[in-house]
């Protein structure tokens, strides 16, 4: 039996439905992300999962026991606020005993669970601090130790590093993968940041228009999107319009619109005829001055439409036929060498039949 | 840089020629004839007589050894002080719901509770004293209201107009705008977030307020504990109106002084014990509040 359930739960704000028929599981002790575009229900449910709203319809299910109408001081369950939400009449070490207070523990006890929480997020010599003395990281932690400290079922994070800056949300991420593993605690993470999901998650439920579009890991998110919104939303992505010409086992020959024909993996209940798109990550596509042909890759010659200098990676825009472009990416990886290619160069690109997949959605 | 503090002077001349003219010079004038004699026919005897071509100071500590001397001054203190302390609380009591209320409510009806508050303001202060003097009359439906739960309880009818009780109506009915807005002030900012923090922490209804909101709306409290607290002290008006002879305060005591008796130098003295009573009290008080602030 899973931890944490979600079925068929619906939430609406007036005639506005802001998740739509939810349902998932979260094992214990997983790290558990949901993603997707702002306002696509992500803090809805979250709220729900923490008993702030109450789903109109659907059950969550709380160590197989349905907690959907049970108020928020009364579940094992305890949020990280976006705003960090930490009380600022009371010190770091007041501010994280509160929930132990709340419980009734006796102070000796509270003392000794507080320094071992403080000595978790390395904030011991910070405890008689205020909020207000403390930087963006620092506060991170406290109201991370505060929702951690008597150990609840389930922590809810909703985007809790959108506040910082670039840097600290790279260390706070290796921080916080590392808490997660070291208490063991069922995480349950809202983001907006594809990057920080794919980084953290065990496994992300993609959302948008408050349903779930897909469920997986990372791994399959980025390398199998299901349909072109995932596609779309996680990391770069080139979707072509096509049609399928014929399925053969394993692989199928796709119509690429403007450019031809391609061979690709075949998706269950593919037919003949049937329209849809390739995705095609731009890391995936080779791009050279000239590339030998090979039976299993698709092949096209193209011109540097544009080019997107990034650093450590160059992204070009290849024009294969009238319209068509592709994005293929390249490490800037050749001592003394900038980029590869300039625009308006002849070009190359080609792709292994199993270098994308074939959308129907 | 010299403009700026050419602009700071001309802007702080004005409140400091205001301040000096109605609050240094009086209160000096005040505090002088305090160590003076009345004069023969009231208000104040020569400060220094010319005699044999030399001049002779007439001054004196008499007014204070009289305060001392009589208990009944240092009681009417006390009461005047517990009157105060009493409004004061009550004051709270009742503009910490409303207040609390005020700051929640939707934006588009905040502005019409306010203005609600307000709206005492627009008439005179001693019309609407009158106006209770009727609410609080025997023949009023409220006073008749009151009586007939009075007597349903089974306890002889009373009388409202002329007690303490009156006084203490009207005393909080004048000063509860003035606990509302700072209160309301304070209030309006609470960050939402740190109730459903703490909710989701554990924290029942009761447990919430206690620990967050009532801490952080200290600062409001004092606020409005100070501006009712320190014209009630003083205040002579709705005792002389509602009050009944036993109702009298320190107030009405300085009033009578130096308008009835026109003992003026007697007058001062209770005066300047009032100021240095309510300096004193607001002194502890902020001492107080600075250390809840710094304790949390
Ligand atoms: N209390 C509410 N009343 C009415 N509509 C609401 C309410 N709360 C949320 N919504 C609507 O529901 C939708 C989903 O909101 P939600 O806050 O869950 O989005 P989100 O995925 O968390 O977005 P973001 O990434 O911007 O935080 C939004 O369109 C929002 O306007
Ligand atoms: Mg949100």
């Amino acid at each position: 039996m899973a931890l944490l359930e979600i079925n068929n739960v619906v939430k609406r704000f007036g005639d506005f439905t802001a998740v739509n028929n939810v349902s998932l599981s979260v094992e214990a002790g997983e790290f558990f992300t949901l993603l997707g575009p702002s306002g696509c229900g992500k803090t809805t449910l979250l709220r729900m999962l923490a008993g702030f709203e109450q789903p109109d319809s659907g059950a969550i299910l709380l160590d197989g026991k349905d907690v959907s109408q049970v108020p928020p001081e009364k579940r094992p369950v305890h949020t990280v606020f976006q705003s960090y939400a930490l009380f600022p009449h009371m010190t770091v070490r007041q501010n994280i005993a509160f929930p132990l207070k709340m419980a009734g523990w006796d102070a000796k006890k509270i003392e000794t669970q507080v320094d071992e929480l403080l000595e978790d997020v390395r904030l011991t010599q910070f405890g008689q601090r205020f909020p207000h003395e403390l930087s963006g990281g620092q506060r991170q932690r406290v109201a991370i130790a505060r929702a951690l400290v008597d150990r609840p079922r389930v922590l809810l994070l909703d985007e809790p590093l959108s506040a910082l800056d670039a840097k600290l949300r790279e260390q706070m991420q290796i921080e916080l993968i590392n808490l997660q593993k070291e208490v063991g605690i069922t995480f349950v993470y809202v983001t907006h940041d594809q990057g920080e999901a794919l980084a953290l998650s065990h496994r992300i439920a993609v959302m948008s228009h408050g349903q779930v579009e897909q469920l997986d890991i990372p791994e399959r998110i980025y390398s199998h999107p299901k349909n072109r919104f995932v596609a779309d939303f996680i990391g770069q992505c080139n979707v072509l319009e096509g049609t399928v010409k014929a399925v053969d086992g394993a692989t199928m020959t796709v119509d690429l619109k403007g450019c031809g024909t391609v061979k690709c993996q075949s998706v269950p209940n593919a037919k003949p005829g049937q329209a849809g798109w390739l995705a095609l990550r731009p890391e995936k596509i080779k791009l050279d001055k000239e590339l030998g042909r090979h039976d299993d890759e698709a092949h096209f010659k193209g011109r540097v439409h544009d080019c997107l200098y990034l650093g450590d990676v160059t992204i070009y825009m290849v024009e294969v036929a009238e319209g068509v472009i592709i994005e293929a990416m390249l490490p800037n990886n050749i001592p003394g060498v900038a980029k590869f290619f300039d625009d308006n160069d002849v070009v190359e690109v080609a792709w292994r039949f199993d270098a994308g997949s074939f959308l129907t959605e | 840089m010299l403009r700026n503090r050419l602009g700071k002077w001309l802007l702080s001349w004005p409140p400091l020629v205001y301040l000096t003219l109605f609050f240094l010079i009086p209160t000096t004038i005040m505090f002088v004839a305090a160590f003076r004699n009345p004069g023969d026919y009231g208000g104040l005897a020569p400060m220094y007589n010319i005699e044999d071509g030399k001049l002779v100071w007439d001054l004196t500590l008499d007014n204070f050894s009289r305060l001392v001397e009589e208990p009944l001054y240092f009681e009417l203190f006390l009461k005047s002080i517990g009157y105060a302390g009493l409004t004061t609380l009550l004051c709270v009591l009742l503009a910490y719901p409303l207040a609390w209320l005020i700051a929640t409510t939707h934006k588009k009806w905040r502005d019409l509770l306010l203005l609600m508050v307000i709206l005492p303001f627009w008439s005179n202060f001693l019309i609407r004293i009158y106006a209770w003097m009727i609410i609080l009359g025997p023949q009023s439906a409220f006073t008749k209201a009151v009586n007939w739960v009075v007597t349903g309880l089974g306890f002889e009818p009373i009388q409202l107009l002329f007690t303490p009780i009156a006084v203490m109506i009207g005393m909080v009915y004048v000063h509860l705008p003035f606990m509302v807005l700072p209160l309301y002030a304070n209030l309006e900012k609470h960050d939402m977030a740190l109730l459903d923090a703490a909710q989701d922490l554990g924290a029942s209804a009761w447990q919430r307020f206690w620990k967050i909101t009532w801490p952080l709306s200290l600062p409001g409290v004092f606020a409005g504990s100070a501006l009712v607290f320190i014209p009630a002290l003083g205040m002579f008006a709705i005792p002389d109106i509602l009050g009944g002879t036993d109702s009298i305060l320190i107030g009405n005591l300085i009033k009578q002084q130096i308008l009835d008796t026109r003992d003026w130098p007697f007058g001062s003295v209770l005066s300047i014990v009032l100021t240095g009573g309510v300096l004193l009290i607001a002194g502890l008080g902020a001492l107080v509040a600075r250390k809840g602030a710094k304790r949390g």
